[in-house]
């Protein structure tokens, strides 16, 4: 076991976890942020997507000591002092969750999308958010609320600037 | 007429018209422990089961149904609501607990009498009969798509009815009025000559002493306010910042962690097990043998993961370590050919004299098809959190059975059913997976074991591996045509019969038709998928069909509906799915469109996909779907609903396959076991009809009729049949049409 210390939503916290823990067990079980999800522990499915300095990543084949001093993002994070973030709110606005099992991995894929391209094409959104499972097969809605979004150019607050400051 | 109960039940003597229906009511003060604590003290009077009103004048609806994502209790609160004349807003709903009171009476319902219709005169009688058996049966079952269709229908409607008559009666007692002169909107009860004006709240306590009426008033179709609409769902906003609690994130003091891997063939059992090198590991607690699985508990579930992979486990020979899913095929044939000839298959159905058709037909056609086990793959892997203290068993769970979940648990620890509980969560996908208590037996028994409270979660490999599966199904045709084209006689011959009982009966009119089937069972668990029996026997049916028309050399979709004279219902929805998909309008080489029609949980759905099929490559781009299931209480719900059964199919029909090897299931995780992604996944466009027919089901319909329509589009496209499943299995880079027989 290792004292390690990870900045997430903006936080410094430390844990005592083996360094070769998956950082999804380290955000759901030491930190009690059980919003990002366990899908399938290999990295197929999308389920446990967190940012990594804005990038999404698979949170359940990162250990943590790979994280070091980089910025997580986690699905608690994203909203912006009480506001929900434009992709959140697309969600609502297209009843886009049946179960919602996997959509805190599908927001958070969105989200970095839509940061890195604000209008992205069917074949970007395709090609983003293929690695993201939706077992009730709401992908054509997960895709609607993306271009939602895009359509009604909400300049995108970027969570990992809003940690920064 | 029916007598309140010590505890507060309407007995069954009640029926009577629907006044049953409105379920189990309580009265103030009412002494079931799980019940009481809906109530909040003396601010709240309970009208009955589904009813709550509160002293501000919110309603709660107690929703007998566990949310897995359908929008069941949002739709079945927008029954209650309307029939109540509440408003939308004072509206909410908790989900029952698992408490005998709860007991889904029209989950049992639908489960004895599979599809039957109950005539509207009879609703009473067997609803009373019903709650005893479901009673009986511990059944609080989501599943069957019955949440709208029985529970809506037969229950939040005429107890949102009923409530609404008795506040009429305790204000016109009040007021000393005429009832005929009060009127309800919006929660309020109005006396328009005398001025007098209360919301429902005031009377709620005196309503509550009123006997149920045996007739409430149901609204007709052009009074709806409230049902018919689209009303944000309530369940969505938590799934949208990571607060919705799921069963694998609930939390209690000093939990700990289990994984957990049961034996590799059906039915091992632990023969030695020895976790010396476990034992030394990080966050190492204890080994749990559990007869037919081990367990490690640790401090963490990677921790428990780690350790019981370096558990060295023995288990028992079984006998059917020699089964693969070749010979399980080949058993299927052989059963049903040994049965056939001996005259020894069990009769489905009959119909007209096949025997002296086929004897006597110039030619006969013969098709044989195939399909695989499948496994749910829920996205929340199986968990159950269990503390076991004192004797009293708590688990933290998702089902779709909560009752049978207590039953279950308190059966296999051996306890009294009073110290078992359960505390429901949103489930993660339930598609009829979370209808079984395994993990929740086994992190019971881990838990007692340990003395710890303990989460166990199945890694996605044990959840793969340890489903309960679509069953496997070989289902063998004849037929034989007239001159022209249609088919006068039909036979099938199935292995394995199970839920519901008409999933292979046909809406076509064929004089003569045998359906009749074999046991052939095998070591493989099963359970009910979603659309259960329809899953397989719609694809083997509308397949058929689909091939007698190229036999008699017409299109497939006239050709069903010229055989579908007689339920004019069926042919509407035939008829709207291929009118909205351009049927007549030729598509560009390569591609292909293919159309089904499937009756299922009381709703019609009518599918066309269009496929192009390039370099061996299948593309699905656009997969149009026609339902009526009566009508669409929530239209954007029901469309969901379809989109949803549409992409879980499709997964299956083009990927779906659990095989077995040596006994135990060869796939493991998403790499070998494939889901739909984005990128594959078509265009769906839902048309919904309102026929104002019997209300039928949702989350199910969808599902039996995309692989059919599939198969047929890709027959369209490219002279393929596809008679075994999945199409993965196919390699399209050659054309492998087969000779017609003759």
């Amino acid at each position: 076991m290792s004292n390690i210390t990870i900045n997430i939503n903006g936080q410094e916290r430390n844990v005592d976890v083996a360094p070769d823990t998956p950082l999804l067990w380290v955000i759901r079980e030491n930190l009690a942020l059980t919003g990002t999800k366990f899908g399938c522990g290999i990295a197929l499915c999308g389920a446990c997507t967190v940012h990594l300095d804005g990038v999404p990543i698979r949170s359940c084949v990162t250990p943590v000591a790979a994280v070091g001093n980089a910025n997580i993002t986690t699905i608690e994070g994203i909203a912006e002092a009480g506001s929900l973030h434009p992709v959140q709110q697309a969600w609502i606005d297209d009843q886009v969750p049946q179960c919602g099992y996997c959509q805190s991995g599908q927001i958070m894929s969105a989200v970095a999308l839509l940061r890195d391209n604000p209008n992205p094409d069917e074949a970007t959104i395709d090609a983003a958010m293929s690695g993201n499972i939706c077992r009730c097969g709401m992908y054509d809605r997960i895709k609607r609320g993306i271009q939602r979004v895009a359509s009604t150019g909400v300049q995108q607050f970027d969570p990992q600037e809003m940690q920064n400051g | 007429m029916g007598k309140w109960t010590r505890r507060g039940f309407i007995t069954a003597g009640v029926v009577g018209s629907g006044a049953m229906v409105i379920g189990v009511a309580l009265r103030p003060g009412h002494t079931t422990p799980e019940a009481a604590k809906l109530m909040a003290g003396d601010t709240e009077a309970m009208i009955s089961t589904w009813v709550k009103i509160d002293s501000d004048n919110h309603i709660t609806a107690v929703i007998p149904h566990s949310e897995m994502g359908q929008g069941a209790q949002t739709a079945l609160a927008q029954m209650l609501a309307d029939e109540m004349d509440a408003s939308w807003e004072q509206v909410s709903f908790v989900e029952a607990p698992a408490e005998d009171v709860y007991a889904n009476w029209a989950a049992a319902k639908g489960f004895i009498l599979g599809d039957t219709a109950v005539p509207k005169l009879l609703v009473g009688t067997v609803d009373g009969l019903f709650m005893q058996a479901s009673k009986a049966m511990h059944l609080q079952i989501t599943g069957g798509s019955a949440s709208i269709r029985t529970t809506g229908v037969y229950g939040m409607r005429v107890a949102g009815a009923a409530a609404r008559q008795m506040l009429m009666e305790a204000a016109a007692a009040d007021w000393a009025v005429d009832i005929a002169d009060i009127t309800t909107i919006d929660g309020m009860l109005i006396h328009e000559a005398s001025g007098k004006r209360e919301p429902y709240a005031t009377f709620a306590a005196a309503a509550g002493k009123e006997k149920p009426p045996l007739s409430p008033q149901l609204k007709t179709p052009d009074q709806f306010k409230i049902m018919g609409k689209n009303k944000p769902r309530h369940d969505i906003p938590s799934k949208v910042d990571g607060s919705a609690m799921f069963g694998i994130d609930a939390s209690v003091d000093g939990m700990h962690y289990a994984s957990v891997k049961a034996a590799p063939v059906f039915g091992a059992q632990v023969a030695s097990v020895d976790a010396t090198a476990a034992r030394s590991m990080p966050g190492f607690v204890d080994v749990v043998n559990l007869d037919d699985a081990i367990a490690v508990v640790a401090t963490g579930y990677w921790q428990a993961k780690q350790a019981l992979a370096a558990v060295q486990i023995e288990w028992t020979a079984t006998g059917n370590e020699d089964v693969d899913s070749e010979n399980v095929f080949k058993a299927f044939q052989a059963d049903m050919e040994t049965a056939d000839a001996a005259g020894e298959t069990n009769s489905d159905m009959q119909v007209g004299d096949t025997a002296s058709e086929f004897d006597g037909a110039d030619s006969i056609i013969s098709r044989q098809y195939k399909v695989p086990y499948l496994a749910h793959t829920c996205m929340e892997p199986m968990n159950a959190l269990a503390r076991f203290e004192n004797g009293q068993c708590e688990i933290w769970t998702g089902t779709q059975n909560p009752l049978g979940c207590r039953y279950d648990v308190a059966q296999a620890l051996e306890l009294d059913v009073e110290n078992v509980s359960i505390v429901q969560h949103t489930m993660g996908g339930g598609f009829g997976r979370r209808s079984k208590s395994d993990a929740a037996i086994q992190a019971a028994r881990i838990a007692r074991a340990v003395g710890l409270p303990v989460k166990l979660i199945w890694s996605r490999e044990e959840d793969v591996q340890h489903d309960h599966y679509r069953p496997a199904v070989a289902s063998n045709f004849r037929a034989t045509l007239n001159s022209a084209g249609q088919p006068q006689a039909w036979e099938n011959l199935y292995v394995d019969k199970h839920e519901p009982a008409e999933a292979p009966h046909i809406p076509y009119a064929i004089p003569h038709q045998k359906i009749h089937y074999v046991d052939s069972p095998t070591h493989v668990p099963f359970g009910a998928w979603r659309s259960v029996d329809h899953s397989q026997h719609g694809f083997f049916v509308e397949s058929f069909i689909d091939e007698l028309a190229h036999e008699a050399r017409q299109d497939p979709y006239q050709y069903r509906r010229n055989l579908l004279a007689d339920h004019p219902r069926h042919r509407k929805v035939l008829d709207m799915a291929a009118e909205k998909a351009n049927w007549d309008t030729p598509l560009g080489e390569n591609r292909g469109r293919g159309i089904s029609l499937q009756e299922s949980f009381g709703s019609l759905v009518a599918e066309v996909v269009e496929v192009t099929v390039i370099d061996g490559n299948v593309s699905v781009d656009r997969v149009v779907v026609a339902v009526d299931a009566g009508f669409a209480v929530s239209p954007d719900g029901l469309t969901a609903q379809m989109e949803s059964g549409v992409v879980y199919g499709l997964t299956a029909a083009l990927y779906g396959e659990v095989s077995i090897d040596e006994g135990r299931v060869k796939q493991t995780n998403f790499n070998d076991y494939p889901m739909l992604r984005m990128s594959e996944s078509p265009v769906i466009e839902t048309h919904i009809i309102n026929s104002h027919e019997t209300w039928g089901g949702a989350g199910e319909p969808g599902t039996p009729g995309i692989a059919p329509a599939l198969t047929n589009a890709i027959f369209a496209a490219s002279g393929n049949r596809i008679r075994e499943l999945p199409v993965s299995k196919y390699d399209f880079t050659y054309e492998f049409r087969e000779q017609r027989e003759s």
